[in-house]
């Protein structure tokens, strides 16, 4: 068993930013020459006269995979094997572009024919290179693990001896792509070069940096959120031994700007000592009145009202629906916090008037970059004065896109001019936000009296996404995230309308992994079901009615049902459920089983899961991916959200705000439908119909509909 | 001055007998392999072995780690070849990774008392060790794995 593959892995640091001096950006593909030892055939691949091939991978790795599959699209067209290349992380450099941010499952699906063009490109030029040593024509040579090959005479170079004649042809345009049934690399299983990294402690997160005369740092935040810092009175901390200084700063989520007290110390135990001496005064501003039980009920109150229009297919108005066939109900879903199990934290340096940032961020482009939104807007220093040096990260699942913990790290550095790691303890990122908002949908829907679906309404009543970011949000148009997907399914009815009411929110909101398709698939799908029940249909096939033009949806719909033999019947005291949800991301169907036991517990039996790709990349990696999204998923649908008390996150740790453990987790079969079709995303389409398909199981083992969530895995 | 014995090194550090392992290994020694996940006992990310057994080294206070024999992830094995270092590449067990120390270290107890552990074994021995990636499945399949290699490894010997 050949495992360690440690010897072409290198961690990113200073070593790979010189490799970017004289280098220039004009789009893609192209070509650099930047010195005799080193060829740049774009930014994206570093070939050396040794013959050392280097590929740099520019999504930060969260756990999604992309350390590997973003380089694989390069490597398989280049015709190198990964055990050729040495992946490097890239740490926002101006040469590689904007794109340097792993989020809406976007990688792979937005770069899958660019990064191969990057890759044949290359492989064509090397290839003209060795066809001009060797006097003959390009057709007749071919490469294969990272040599150039003359067919006829079976003669060849290695890529290391070909780079510097190659770096002086022109790059095609155009490179010919590989026919996909010679592909070596992609749609094959394969080990990820991150794993023995992740085995043996040496993968390094961005809590584990470690410099040279580094402080460490903590930030007491007002507990109530929006309240302000009034006073502190650090004598006594500053006596604790260790603790250096302790100073007011300032931290910016979206629009709001909150000040805390941090403690510098030499090391975070003597910085968490000096906290308990340090005595702070809030200003909590009236926000300490703020409880999840009235807001909650503001919401259902706002479920009255009519709302923006979002997407409006014919008349949902004037149809004509008699009162009993008409079905309403209303759904609801909890705040919730990311719980990335690596606690915010960044390092920061300030020296000479230069930023110098390590940190785990899902945003790289955005912490060096020169755009109206990016890290220098916030910090004032100039794009060209910022460094970052990018970590494996801890989790992401959203809450690494904001900056906020950087832009509070910052300030922490302006205080000395030693790098300095401020941590957030597991209470502060428990309590401190930006938290997934929640969402109440109120469902309407009417048959003709044939039985026909006639009328769908889904109405989402939340805080809004765009709101929390932006001090100028228009409250007169539709916040687009906050009805995402919900007027896209592929469901067939004549009159549909979907709407959207703003409920008031002075808590930061944000992404959250599937963003709102993580809640709104909830309502939407569970509706759908218990309209099938009300025309007396079974819910597979209630769907698949409402599908009679192609789609991809249809396409899941029909495979899951035979993946997970629907209609074999279910022993009494079971059920199945069945739930697909196609948003930005992707697309992915699920059917789970459920038994409802004597004691009216309710154990998850199986999940079958079917995730359409169009095309895959490691296949081995995407079904982790979807184990972990409905993981993720029934931990939304069954664990307590974050809830309010007199303005303050009544949840601390994990002792009262749990995650799903490994005794709770159910078996869980994934299958990947990659037929050449439109690109889907990985990392988040597996979330979103994981609790719809639960609760539905639920409703066909015990004839119980939940509504809310989080329900127990159990019967009143 | 208080002593410490890690991955059979010994190493003397200035600090206060209250500080939790945890911080010791990670800011004073470097061993960053240990992760900090939770501060409070729930978590297991920080998991080291004290005298062969799993301790949560955010609550273990330097005071009772002092004079006794440390094992952090960084000491499981030399070549990251622990019947479950192999096991968990093998299967392909992390997705971010950053539980993944003390999920192993964990999981090395679990094996060394119960050489063959059943799916329900595994879940008792490994209920205190949160992943939020949710690579639950697959550490269940690493570790029967680990096993049958562990097997292997005995009779070879």
């Amino acid at each position: 068993m050949k495992i360690s593959r440690r010897h072409f892995i290198k961690s990113t640091g200073t070593a790979g930013f010189a490799l970017w001096l004289g280098l220039s950006a004009k789009g893609l593909p192209q070509k650099h020459t930047a010195g005799s030892a080193l060829q740049h055939f774009s930014p994206f691949i570093r070939i050396e006269a040794n013959g050392k091939i280097t590929i740099y991978n520019t999504k930060p790795e969260m756990g999604q995979g992309t350390f590997q599959s973003f380089p694989s699209l390069i490597a398989e067209e280049l015709e190198v094997t990964l055990d050729q290349v040495t992946i490097l992380q890239s740490n926002g450099e101006k040469e590689l572009g904007t794109g340097q941010r792993a989020g809406g499952s976007a990688s792979i699906r937005t770069s899958y024919l660019a990064m191969r063009k990057v890759g044949a490109a290359a492989r064509e030029v090397l290839i003209l290179a060795a066809a001009n040593k060797w006097n003959v024509t390009p057709e007749s040579c071919y490469a294969d693990r990272a040599k150039v090959i003359h067919k006829p005479s079976n003669k060849s170079f290695t890529y290391g001896a070909l780079v510097e004649d190659a770096s002086k042809l022109e790059l095609p345009k155009e490179p010919k792509l590989k026919d996909p049934k010679n592909f070596n690399i992609l749609g094959k299983s394969s080990k990820r070069p991150d794993v023995p990294l992740k085995t043996c402690g040496k993968a390094e997160f961005g809590i584990d940096v470690r410099l040279p005369e580094m402080l460490y740092a903590l930030v007491v935040r007002c507990p109530v959120i929006g309240g302000t810092l009034k006073t502190f009175d650090a004598k006594e901390a500053l006596k604790v031994p260790g603790v250096k200084k302790v100073a007011a700063v300032e931290r910016i989520v979206g629009k709001y700007h909150y000040t805390g007290v941090a403690i510098i110390a030499d090391s975070y135990w003597n910085a968490l000592q000096g906290r308990k001496k340090l005595r702070v005064q809030w200003d909590t501003k009236g926000y300490e009145t703020f409880n999840s039980v009235e807001y909650e009920a503001q919401l259902r109150k706002l479920g009255d009202e009519e709302g923006l229009t979002d997407k409006n297919i014919g008349s949902v108005e004037t149809a004509q629906i008699l009162p009993e066939n008409e079905l309403e109900a209303f759904y609801e879903t909890p705040m919730i916090a990311h719980h990335t199990l690596e606690p915010m934290n960044c390092v920061a340096q300030i020296k000479d008037n230069k930023l110098e940032i390590w940190t785990s961020t899902q945003v790289p482009s955005s912490v060096t970059g020169t755009g109206a939104n990016d890290l220098h807007k916030y910090v004032g220093f100039t794009p060209e004065n910022i460094k970052l040096h990018a970590k494996f990260i801890g989790g992401g699942f959203g809450r690494r896109l904001y900056m906020d913990y950087i832009i509070e790290a910052v300030n922490v550095a302006r205080l000395t001019d030693k790098p300095v790691k401020v941590i957030w303890s597991r209470e502060e990122t428990t309590q401190q936000g930006p938290f997934r908002p929640m969402t109440f949908s109120k469902m309407k829907a009417g048959f003709s009296t044939a039985g026909k679906l006639m009328t769908f309404q889904h109405k989402v009543i939340s805080p809004s996404y765009f709101e929390s970011f932006q001090a100028d949000y228009d409250q007169s148009k539709v916040d687009s995230i906050m009805v995402e997907g919900i007027g896209e399914q592929a469901y067939e009815v004549p009159n549909l309308k979907t709407t959207y009411v703003r409920a008031e929110c002075h808590v930061p909101v944000a992404a959250w992994r599937s963003v709102t398709s993580s809640t709104l698939a909830f309502a939407h799908e569970c509706f759908i079901d218990e309209l099938a029940y009300k025309a007396g249909k079974d819910p597979m096939n209630f769907r698949l009615e409402l599908l009679s033009k192609p789609s991809d949806s249809k396409k899941v719909l029909l495979k899951l049902k035979e993946l997970s033999s629907w209609d074999t019947p279910l022993p009494q005291g079971t059920g199945r459920g069945v739930a697909i949800w196609d948003f930005f991301a992707g697309l992915c169907g699920q059917v789970v089983e459920v038994s409802h036991h004597k004691d009216k517990s309710i154990t998850i039996d199986r999940v079958i899961a079917l995730i359409d790709l169009g095309e895959v990349v490691n296949p081995d990696n995407v079904k982790n991916q979807v184990e972990g999204s409905i993981i993720m998923g029934l931990t939304a649908a069954i664990k307590p959200g974050i809830t309010f008390k007199n303005g303050e996150v009544a949840e601390h740790n994990f002792y009262d705000n749990p995650l799903l453990r490994i005794h709770e987790s159910p078996k869980i079969e994934v299958h990947i439908l990659a037929d050449g079709g439109k690109i889907k995303g990985v990392g988040e389409p597996g979330l979103p119909p994981f609790a719809p398909a639960l609760a539905n199981a639920i409703f066909a083992a015990t004839g119980t509909r939940f509504r809310k969530m989080p329900f127990q895995l159990k019967t009143e | 001055m208080i002593t410490l014995t890690i991955n059979q090194q010994p190493y003397q550090i200035e600090a206060d007998p209250d500080m939790p392992l945890l911080w010791a290994l990670r800011d004073l020694i470097g061993l960053t392999g240990t992760k900090y996940g939770c501060g409070v006992a729930q978590c297991g990310a920080c998991v080291v072995h004290l005298n062969g057994e799993a301790v949560r080294s955010c609550v273990t206070k330097l005071s009772r780690a002092a004079g006794q024999k440390i094992v952090t992830i960084e000491g499981l094995s030399k070549n990251n070849d622990h019947p479950l270092q192999l096991a968990w590449n093998e299967v392909s067990v992390p997705q971010c990774g950053y539980c993944h120390s003390g999920q192993l270290m964990s999981a090395a107890v679990l094996l060394r008392e119960n050489p063959n552990p059943t799916d329900q074994d595994i879940d008792n021995a490994m209920a205190g060790n949160i992943c939020r990636c949710g690579t639950y499945p697959r550490i269940r399949k690493a570790i029967h794995l680990a096993a049958e290699l562990q097997k292997k490894e005995g009779e070879a010997k």
